[in-house]
């Protein structure tokens, strides 16, 4: 997966901007209301590129509050759950995928 | 041990207190993210896919007791109860919080430990032998030369923003252990046909996107001018080397490009320009840093204690003492490895629990002494013979005796995509699958030595290219794949391996290690010929047989 920070801004589907919090480094996700939240589900949802410029744009003025910014795809369950568009941003959101003590 | 001087402390101490105040900068907002960007990767603060993650150096791998210590309570206190060892000999933690972050530098530099040039395009921390000062038949402890350019490299000015990182490993045996030979500058120490010693400096190794092989550059430049040719080598690549490009922005590409007669020639004329400066070492000067390296005051003990004949009757001791521990140059002495490679486990790791009780362990045992390997294990590099049945028994009660040291599960493993931000596939499970399918002890110990290296990217920080088995992870339309090399290795007939064939997906990775391990135990001319030495006499042809030929 390319790097994000690589990446231009055109997305291909329901999307939202991620990046981690400045003091302690947690992921978070920028809110609709022009906030940040841990929680995928109050990520703020785009689903065209200008959407996604404008919410990077936002995200990225907030430079005390986060770090690294950038836009990754999500899917978008029945109902209205979000859930990770890739591999990558479902291991930011859930945590590591091993075991950390020999099993 | 190498003891700090007054000005080490000093030096230490006053970067903590300048990064607590960048750090409380950043926080407030006085400093942007870009502005403190490269302030945090020259303290070794890098962000991942998580969290922060701190890079804590770890010069040429030797740490004591009390620093081990502190290093375990830095895991508990500020992190998440471990740390990874990585393959430069440091140790990072995963989870740190950027606001505690000057708190723990403050508490790391109380013991003389720091982060500085763990990161960022300058000199990155000189490796060496892990058995260095203790192995037979060295030429001299390369960690006095480690030190030396370490000390003169530190925070200077002229190498603080080279083109690119820079690496340099030093090794003093005939057996590199160091892996000189994929390392920016990679330097022997030898004897000349005088016997004086001096070193042969190999230049433009490297792995990552455009691996190479380094190359000889002068077999022999005397020990009192080593700091002038390198610092010559360093001018030469800062004033060529390439700035607008990252991915050719190291001095191997700069060494392929001019051709390393031509390279050497400027090297040449740099270093004669020069002249015999401020930067010829004198005599003096080596052996005052000689002599703040402490060795231990060795007991004269017999070749084979006692104790030693006794335990021998235990065929887990003597597994464990067969493959974990090596000759030491002192009689009565062993080095004994200690595996952070358990079945199952995530390779290098080590919680703090294991820490302090490997603190205690090289107090009771050790001198105090703790080495780390670039192979991501640790080592007690002065334990009396008589003392290994007891020592085996508290490592193995700490889940550090697994007798696998050199054989298939010995994984290296960079950290990949369940922590870092450049990877494109995860590496650890893949280990951790393997550990599992090579479990069986007396298997690995018939398929004999067999090194994985596994990186989750092609920057190729698991050292894929010189693994007996390289194992890089790539993304494929959204999907993790693998590509699978043979027949590299790092030591001092280095050579990068071949690729196999097509890349494999994720959950086939481990069949497919097995069907080559498999094809080599059918192919080797007998027991003793090792994997890479089959690979070197058949090439990859039967072994992409084997593994392609049903998928």
């Amino acid at each position: 997966m390319t790097s994000p920070l690589q990446q231009k801004i055109k997305i291909t589907g329901p999307s939202m901007v991620t990046a981690n919090r400045t003091s302690d480094g947690v992921v978070i996700y920028r809110t609709a209301k022009q906030g940040w939240s841990a929680s995928l589900s109050d990520a703020a949802i785009v689903r065209t590129s200008d959407e996604a410029r404008a919410l990077l744009a936002e995200a990225n003025a907030d430079d005390v509050g986060a770090v690294g910014a950038y836009i990754a795809p999500v899917e978008l369950k029945d109902g209205g759950e979000i859930k990770p568009g890739n591999l990558r941003e479902r291991i930011r959101s859930k945590g590591l995928t091993i075991d950390l003590l020999p099993a | 041990m190498y003891a700090y001087d007054e000005l080490d402390r000093t030096l230490i101490n006053e970067r903590v207190s300048e990064f607590r105040d960048q750090v409380k900068r950043r926080l407030s907002g006085e400093l942007t993210e870009d502005e403190f960007k490269m302030l945090r990767l020259q303290n070794g603060v890098y962000l991942q896919l998580h969290a922060y993650m701190f890079r804590v150096a770890i010069p040429y791998g030797t740490l004591s007791s009390k620093q081990l210590r502190r290093l375990a309570h830095v895991a508990r206190r500020y992190d998440r109860g471990y740390g990874h060892f990585t393959t430069r000999q440091n140790i990072q933690f995963n989870w740190i919080k950027l606001s505690e972050l000057p708190d723990a530098l403050a508490e790391l530099a109380e013991v003389g430990i720091h982060a500085m040039q763990t990161s960022g395009n300058n000199m990155r921390n000189v490796t060496s032998d892990q058995w260095a000062g203790v192995a037979p038949g060295e030429v001299e402890d390369p960690r006095i030369w480690s030190e030396i350019l370490r000390q003169h490299t530190t925070l200077h000015p002229e190498f603080s923003f080279l083109p690119r990182k820079f690496k340099i490993a030093i090794t003093a045996s005939e057996h590199d252990r160091a892996a000189i030979k994929v390392h920016d500058i990679g330097l022997r120490l030898h004897k000349n046909a005088d016997g004086e010693t001096g070193f042969e400096v190999l230049v433009g190794g490297g792995l990552g996107r455009t691996p190479f092989i380094a190359k000889t550059i002068k077999p022999y430049v005397a020990g009192r001018d080593i700091l002038s040719y390198v610092e010559a080598i360093l001018r030469v690549y800062n004033q060529y080397g390439r700035r607008d490009n990252i991915y050719k922005a190291r001095i191997k590409i700069l060494v392929h490009e001019l051709g390393i007669e031509k390279f050497a020639r400027e090297v040449e004329e740099e270093w004669k320009q020069m002249g015999h400066g401020a930067l010829t070492l004198d005599h003096s000067v080596v052996e005052e840093v000689r002599s703040r390296f402490s060795y231990p005051p060795y007991e004269k003990l017999p070749h084979m204690p006692d104790e030693l004949k006794q335990a021998a009757h235990d065929p887990l001791f003597e597994r464990w003492r067969k493959n974990s521990v090596a000759p030491h140059k002192v009689q009565g002495y062993s080095i004994v490895t200690l595996s952070l490679k358990p079945v199952g486990g995530p390779p290098g790791d080590a919680t703090a629990d294991q820490m302090d009780a490997v603190a205690d362990l090289a107090d009771r045992y050790s001198f105090g002494e703790i080495r780390v390997g670039h192979e991501q294990n640790l080592a007690l590099p002065h334990v009396a013979k008589r003392d290994l049945p007891q020592l085996w028994k508290a490592l193995d009660r700490i889940g550090l005796a697994t007798p696998n040291v050199n054989l298939v599960t010995d994984i290296i493993a960079c950290p990949g995509l369940d922590y870092c931000s450049l990877a494109n596939a995860r590496s650890i499970p893949i280990a951790q699958e393997l550990t599992r399918r090579f479990a069986n002890h007396d298997t690995a110990e018939m398929i004999g030595r067999l090194h994985i290296n596994i990186s989750g990217c092609i920057n190729a920080c698991g050292h894929h290219h010189v693994g007996h088995i390289g194992i890089l992870g790539v993304e494929k339309n959204g999907e993790e794949f693998y590509q699978i090399t043979i027949g590299g290795r790092a030591d001092e007939n280095a050579q990068m391996g071949a690729l196999i064939g097509p890349a494999v997906p994720y959950a086939e990775v481990a069949d497919v290690i097995e069907d080559i391990v498999e094809a080599y135990l059918a192919l080797r001319d007998r027991p003793e010929e090792l994997f890479v030495d089959t690979v070197k006499r058949l090439g990859v042809e039967p072994f992409k047989e084997r593994v392609y030929a049903t998928r």
